[in-house]
């Protein structure tokens, strides 16, 4: 099996009609380049998993490829709400969407149950908290041994999770640097997993402890410069705030939603992702 | 040195920023409450430990961030931890004094709605929801709250329970198993107010300079109690307004792009 290949065949590959699948990424290292790659390909009655849905999420819900969404927060970090998502939630434009929401605690939780192999999660949560009469995944239970009750909510265990991280090596291997939220966990809970890079490098050049996925717990690496625009690479290139304020005015209806889409996603490739970052880049 | 010359909104900031002390370890909100923790750390709290959801531990940003995962939370952070880690060791392994919330819809009790407004399953909005607010609100060792005041945002009853305040009132948060105190504090624009020991209502302990009790109950949704002994919010200093309006022109000029 070849490891690395083009983003357009890592998609095709791994990325099914029907799939539940992760994106992840916490404000940081977000993988627009692979979402992107998925709404030109036209996935669709996907299930969505993601802690911190943004603006990616709010593009393949707004292109009505989405039938569940499982979420901690559905906001656009900083600015405000989600309005794609909103109108979904809302008026069901442009289709009526599932969603299964959580805190964060009880996903980072089930991800980290999906990546350890067990069923469920268990953690000291939701008390008190009004999720838990809403969403029937949230349930409790007993402490054999002090009698405690704790909530248990079921793991993740996506078909495939696609993250975006610094570089890989030759064989593949890739590190993650900066804030490293819940990549790993995502990655290790999937069957498959797809990892955009900034850079391919003979070697990784990193410290003993350092966030590294060994190339065959992954499923394919695509070279993708600036592929988390307009999130952004630790040390590599910034976060673009002001495209994250654009998006709400963008996302305010379908005419300049779609649009916007037209011409930035669907008519547009990887490639142009690089060009995007150039004003971002840290000066070396 | 004080200063006359200040509005509502810096004196909420420069009152929540006086609440926090050298050996609080604080789990931060976005907006409010991180300009109030960087305030403090600014000027009479420089030890102060502040973390935030995306895992960084003892950040000292030189500008507010946008987001709670901005690169500069990281860089100048002590380490920056997986979020999985950070919400079981450090938060519910009961590392943090102070979880500092902000709230869209508050009730009296201290609890906070972020989630919708109008029912669950057809909201008339959908807010961004919890994040990692229920379990900063019953695992964090005592919660403060801080918000502009208005009748939209402080509600006699909430839509939903995002997180939980002290409920009901009264011994609430006990029934229910929860250990740690709660919200203990409520800054505003207006006002300072604590919990009644009690009843666990937030009562208005201190009105900020030149505000009367009638603006404090036009802009609250709930009938308001006042503390026998109420105080005056002392004026922000010369030194506390400088912090502030420095680290809010130096964020504004990071964030245009």
């Amino acid at each position: 099996m070849t490891l690395f290949c083009s983003l357009h065949d890592a998609v095709a590959d791994n990325l099914k009609d029907g799939d539940t699948a992760a994106f992840e990424g916490f404000t940081h290292l977000i993988p627009h380049a692979a979402a992107h790659e998925a709404i030109r390909q036209g996935r669709k009655d996907l299930t969505l998993i993601r802690m911190t849905p943004d603006l990616i999420y709010d593009q393949m819900v707004g292109m009505g490829m989405v039938e569940k969404l499982i979420f901690s927060y559905v906001g656009n970090p900083g600015v405000g709400l989600l309005r794609r998502t909103r109108d979904a939630i809302e008026n069901g434009w442009p289709r009526t969407i599932k969603i299964e929401e959580h805190s964060h605690a009880a996903m980072a939780n089930a991800y980290e149950a999906g990546a350890s192999g067990l069923p469920c999660a268990v953690f000291r949560g939701y008390l008190g908290a009004g999720l838990k009469d809403v969403n029937s995944n949230i349930r409790s239970l007993t402490c054999p041994f002090t009698g405690e009750e704790l909530a248990a909510v079921p793991s993740i265990r996506p078909d495939v999770t696609f993250i975006h991280a610094h570089r890989a090596d030759r064989k593949g291997n890739v590190l993650i640097e900066g804030i490293i939220g819940i990549q790993k966990e995502a990655v290790l809970a999937a069957n498959r997993a797809v990892v955009t890079v900034e850079q391919i490098v003979d070697d990784l050049d990193t410290h003993a402890n350092a966030c590294v996925l060994p190339h065959w717990s992954l499923s394919a690496v695509c070279e993708v410069p600036g592929g988390a625009h307009p999130s952004y690479t630790h040390g590599i290139y910034d976060r673009d705030n002001a495209a994250y304020l654009e998006w709400d005015k963008i996302s305010a209806d379908h005419d300049s939603f779609l649009a916007w889409m037209k011409t930035n996603v669907l008519d547009a490739s990887p490639e142009d992702l690089e060009a995007r970052v150039s004003r971002l880049r840290k000066v070396k | 040195m004080t200063s006359l010359d200040f509005t509502p909104d810096e004196m909420m900031t420069i009152a929540a920023s006086r609440m926090l002390s050298n050996e609080d370890v604080c789990f931060v909100g976005i907006g409010a409450p991180s300009a109030a923790c960087n305030v403090a750390r600014l000027t009479h709290a420089p030890d102060i430990t502040l973390i935030y959801e995306s895992g960084t531990i003892g950040t000292t940003p030189d500008v507010l961030p946008l987001s709670i995962g901005d690169g500069e939370l990281c860089e100048t952070a002590l380490t920056t931890v997986s979020v999985p880690e950070m919400f079981r060791y450090w938060l519910q392994g009961g590392r943090i004094t102070i979880g500092f919330l902000g709230a869209a819809q508050l009730d009296k009790y201290g609890n906070i709605n972020t989630t919708v407004i109008g029912d669950y399953h057809k909201p008339t909005t959908r807010l961004p929801g919890g994040g990692g607010a229920p379990e900063i609100a019953s695992s964090s060792g005592e919660i403060y709250i801080t918000m502009k005041q208005s009748v939209r945002g402080m509600v006699e009853k909430i839509d939903f329970y995002t997180s939980f305040g002290h409920g009901d009132g009264g011994d609430h948060r006990q029934r229910l198993g929860i250990k740690t105190k709660g919200p203990t504090l409520l800054i505003t624009d207006l006002a300072i107010w604590r919990p009644n020991p009690e009843t666990k209502e937030f009562v208005v302990t201190s009105l900020h300079p030149g505000v009367t009790r009638d603006d404090v109950q036009k802009t609250c949704g709930w009938s308001v109690r006042f503390a026998d002994d109420l105080e005056t919010t002392p004026n922000p200093t010369d030194q506390e307004l400088q912090t502030l309006r420095a680290l809010k022109e130096r964020t504004a000029a990071a964030h245009s792009g």
